[in-house]
């Protein structure tokens, strides 16, 4: 089975996203802090009149935090109804990979949780997260 | 016949003449011998079993159908009314409640109806009713004293007000008899006419004028008398597609009843209509090819020359005043609430689109801009308040539930309890109408359990025997106020005080500190109340900490105040809508929040060295009064190190305290359209929604209540 996912790139590794759940992907625009909120929200944006929540991709993932750039987008989730946005250091394309090039990642343990497969993909080593998990809040 | 399409509409049709039901029983059950509240009853519990018959929901029609015959044996006094009976109807409507709320939930509803028939059918078989019984089941109730008594002759006079109303109504009814008995006796005057039955048409001047010229232009009159299938469902729907038929082959002159009432379906099966046309009986007939629908008569008029004789003045007349009456109800449509949420959404994002209007005619100064924008602005604020009043719904809705509820558990704990309610047409948001329910419920529920005494205690301390529970709405300036409150025997500051204590809310020490009010609030806090506080303690405080949580959910506020052994009294506020509010928007920093003009007393300016220290908090002397201070700053853990020379201290209300908020810099009194911060964010201390602001930028609202 193929599937078709979105490229992207966290500090110098590269991830990707199943398509499916990804509404649309924005630039960067102001993001409004939110007191108190969990640690890895970086806050809240206007999209087009709608309030949405935009969460800290380094901070969920426990990366180490890089400065955000030109090439910094947003990535807008809109999965069962909770439009959420992920700011990404850099997409890259739409790459699509069929079943033989994926492998379940070796560890479970740690931040690995969020890492559904690994894509091979000629030389490349994707890390395909699972969108689920990464706006699942009780999970951290 | 598929009826699903129907099912919304035949829940909520129920549910209001479930409403009905309970408020005339709980009136009958006050004044057994007025048999007219059977009426209203009467007519409610026959609705319901026609429209639950044809939707196919069979036991409830079996259950209202033995409540009807059991209703109508009482109201030819073949059996007497007692409690029991009255008991026996009030279990029926709570079967029949849960039976159509299993039915909102796709269930089937099949109960086990037996129980409840049996005992309807035992009730009917009950001999007459002698004048006597009337008096039997008033001396059930003997245990009253005077007082009780004067409450009741008070609950009389206003039930002999309805009571008028409703003989006003019936004296309607009288003369539209009265005006077909004429109309009968004139056609008889008259041996040329047509036969004429119960359903003559009767004109009047400018009628009558209408016909004669039509007439004289070589038009014909036609009387058609249309009846509608049995079980037809829209009858409004298929009554007006006989209209627009046959406007288009003629003129309808008259019809009876009036066209506003076949609009408000206020009509049985059948209607009359007085037809001017050109055509001939077969394209009326025609033109009434409608499903549904059958003609019961087709007959053509004559010029009805003679007749505008005979139709006398008074006549006339009588039908203006029907006329002028019901042109004072309202005409009401059902909307989907999803739909008004649009609405307000769209308004918001207009009035978002505004303020960003002006921002840019501020910016740059164009000549004209200014005019137009002035135009917008009075255009959305008008268009704002519409949209508002369409929302509102009165408090009524809420308020209905309580009698029967008080009703029940008054019966429960062996209490006497007066309810009175107020201000029942006070108008609020729709959500804010969802959700003030249950706490109301909570606080109800808390002053008979905990609040009145029983009867024998309350004589021991010379009260009156009949507790006063008092439930009032109002508006004041931009908000609501709810207040529940009790004669009873209030709230003890020393078992509070012992209480949380216990509970380690506060330690003795901080007692110390406390007035009496601050205490009194501990019954607020989380961890206050459980299950065994109420059997334990005279003191009240279930859960009532979820209480003030959910109004503060709806921005509103919750205080109580108490005199012990006089009683007590919970006081809500809530705002008149949520959608938009009007909001200060202050700068802290870098970051811009907007906090609630509800919430706000004053502003002040505030130089720093001004600044006491009590108590290691810093505080403001404002006219005298020492007010304490917060730095949102640090509260709100903004970033940046400004230094702050001169600041402003916006003064907002905690409760009934006041607190002065230190902020940098005021920006401005601004309308805000509040958005959620969605699931995800739900829950954030402090934060009470988020708002789009002029410039496209995100700005918090700030939730006093939890903020500090």
């Amino acid at each position: 089975m193929e599937g078709q996912y979105i490229a992207l790139k966290l500090g110098h590794e590269e991830y990707a996203v199943d398509i499916l759940g990804v509404k649309e992907i924005i630039r960067l625009s102001h993001i409004t802090r939110v007191p108190k909120a969990p640690f890895f929200i970086q806050g809240v944006i206007n999209l087009r009149g709608n309030v949405i929540p935009v969460i800290n991709s380094h901070l969920r993932l426990g990366l180490q935090q890089i400065e955000m750039t030109e090439k910094s987008r947003i990535i807008i989730f809109n999965i069962e109804d909770t439009v959420v946005g992920f700011t990404v250091d850099e997409v890259i394309e739409v790459i699509t990979l069929n079943d033989e090039m994926l492998e379940k990642p070796q560890m479970v343990e740690g931040n690995n949780k969020y890492i559904k497969n690994i894509g091979k993909m000629n030389d490349r080593l994707i890390m395909i997260l699972d969108s689920d998990k990464l706006l699942d809040l009780s999970l951290i | 016949m598929d009826v699903s399409q129907y099912l919304d509409l035949f829940l909520e049709e129920s549910m209001e003449h479930l409403q009905t039901l309970n408020t005339g029983l709980l009136n009958l059950e006050n004044n057994p011998g007025r048999l007219d509240f059977l009426d209203e009853i009467f007519r409610s519990a026959h609705t319901l079993k026609g429209m639950s018959a044809t939707m196919g929901y069979d036991s409830i029609t079996q259950l209202t159908h033995k409540m009807e015959n059991l209703l109508g044996k009482i109201k030819e006094r073949k059996v007497e009314l007692n409690q029991e009976i009255i008991n026996t109807l009030f279990q029926c409507v709570d079967v029949v409640e849960s039976m159509l709320n299993k039915i909102r939930e796709g269930e089937t509803p099949e109960v086990d109806l037996n129980d409840l028939l049996e005992k309807l059918s035992k009730a009917e078989e009950q001999k007459a009713a002698k004048q006597s019984s009337e008096v039997g089941s008033q001396e059930k109730k003997k245990n009253k004293t005077k007082d009780k008594q004067e409450n009741t002759e008070k609950a009389e006079k206003k039930q002999a007000n309805k009571s008028e109303q409703k003989q006003e109504e019936k004296l309607e009814v009288v003369s539209e008899d009265e005006s077909e008995d004429i109309s009968k006796d004139d056609s008889e005057d008259i041996p040329e006419e047509n036969e004429v039955d119960q359903a003559t048409i009767v004109f009047n001047d400018s009628e009558k004028n209408i016909i004669n010229e039509a007439v004289s232009k070589g038009y014909s009159l036609w009387k058609i008398q249309i009846s509608l299938a049995p079980e037809c469902l829209m009858k409004a729907v298929r009554a007006f597609m006989v209209f627009r038929n046959l406007g288009n082959i003629g003129d309808i002159i008259k019809s009876i009843p009036s066209v506003q009432d076949i609009e408000d379906e206020k009509f049985d099966k059948e209607f009359t209509l007085a037809l001017v046309t050109k055509k001939g009986q077969k394209e009326i007939e025609a033109a009434l090819n409608i499903s549904e629908i059958s003609v019961e008569r087709l007959e053509k008029l004559k010029g009805e020359k003679t007749k505008q004789t005979v139709v006398n003045n008074f006549k006339t007349i009588n039908k203006d005043t029907d006329n002028s009456k019901k042109q004072t109800i309202h005409q009401t449509v059902r909307v989907d609430i999803g739909r008004l949420d649009k609405l307000m959404n769209l308004v918001g994002e207009l009035v978002i689109n505004k303020t960003r209007l002006e921002q840019i005619y501020l910016a740059n100064d164009l000549r004209g801009l200014n005019e137009a924008i002035e135009q917008i602005n009075r255009i959305t604020t008008d268009l704002q308040m519409v949209v508002q009043n369409v929302r509102m719904v009165s408090v009524e809705q809420v308020f209905n539930r309580f009698p029967r509820m008080v009703r029940d558990l008054s019966q429960e704990m062996g209490k006497d309890v007066e309810l009175i309610l107020e201000g029942k047409d006070t108008e609020l948001d729709r959500t804010v109408i969802d959700e003030i329910g249950d706490p109301l419920v909570h606080l109800i529920r808390n002053s008979l359990d905990h609040g009145l005494e029983l009867p024998e205690e309350r004589r021991a301390l010379h009260k009156n025997a009949t507790g006063i529970l008092k439930l009032s709405a109002r508006h004041e300036g931009n908000r609501v106020t709810i207040c529940v409150e009790d004669d009873g025997k209030g709230i003890d500051v020393d078992v509070i005080k012992k209480k949380s204590v216990e509970k380690n809310i506060v330690t003795p020490a901080q007692l110390e500190s406390m007035d009496e009010q601050n205490i009194i609030n501990l019954i607020f806090e989380s961890g206050f109340s459980t299950a065994k506080v109420v059997t334990d303690v005279s003191g009240r405080g279930v859960g009532l900490d979820v209480v003030k949580s959910k109004i503060q959910a709806l921005s509103g506020q919750v205080f109580v105040e108490t005199k012990k052994g006089q009683g007590s009294r919970f006081v809500i506020k809530l705002p008149l809508t949520l959608a938009i509010i009007q909001a200060l928007l202050v700068k802290v920093q870098d970051e811009v929040f907007a906090i609630p003009l509800g919430n706000i007393d004053e502003t002040t300016n505030l130089e720093t060295e001004k600044i006491e220290h009590v108590h290691g908090q810093n505080a403001l002397v404002l006219r005298g009064k020492v007010l304490p201070l917060v730095n949102i700053q640090k509260i709100l853990e903004v970033p940046g190190d400004n230094e702050v020379k001169e600041a402003n201290v916006v003064v907002v209300y905690k409760g009934d305290q006041k607190v002065g908020l230190v902020v940098e810099e005021l920006i401005g009194q601004q309308e805000i359209v509040i958005s959620s911060l969605g699931k995800m964010l739900s829950g954030v201390p402090g934060i009470a929604g988020a708002s789009i602001l002029g410039n496209g930028k995100v700005s918090l609202i700030l939730d006093i209540g939890t903020l500090i």
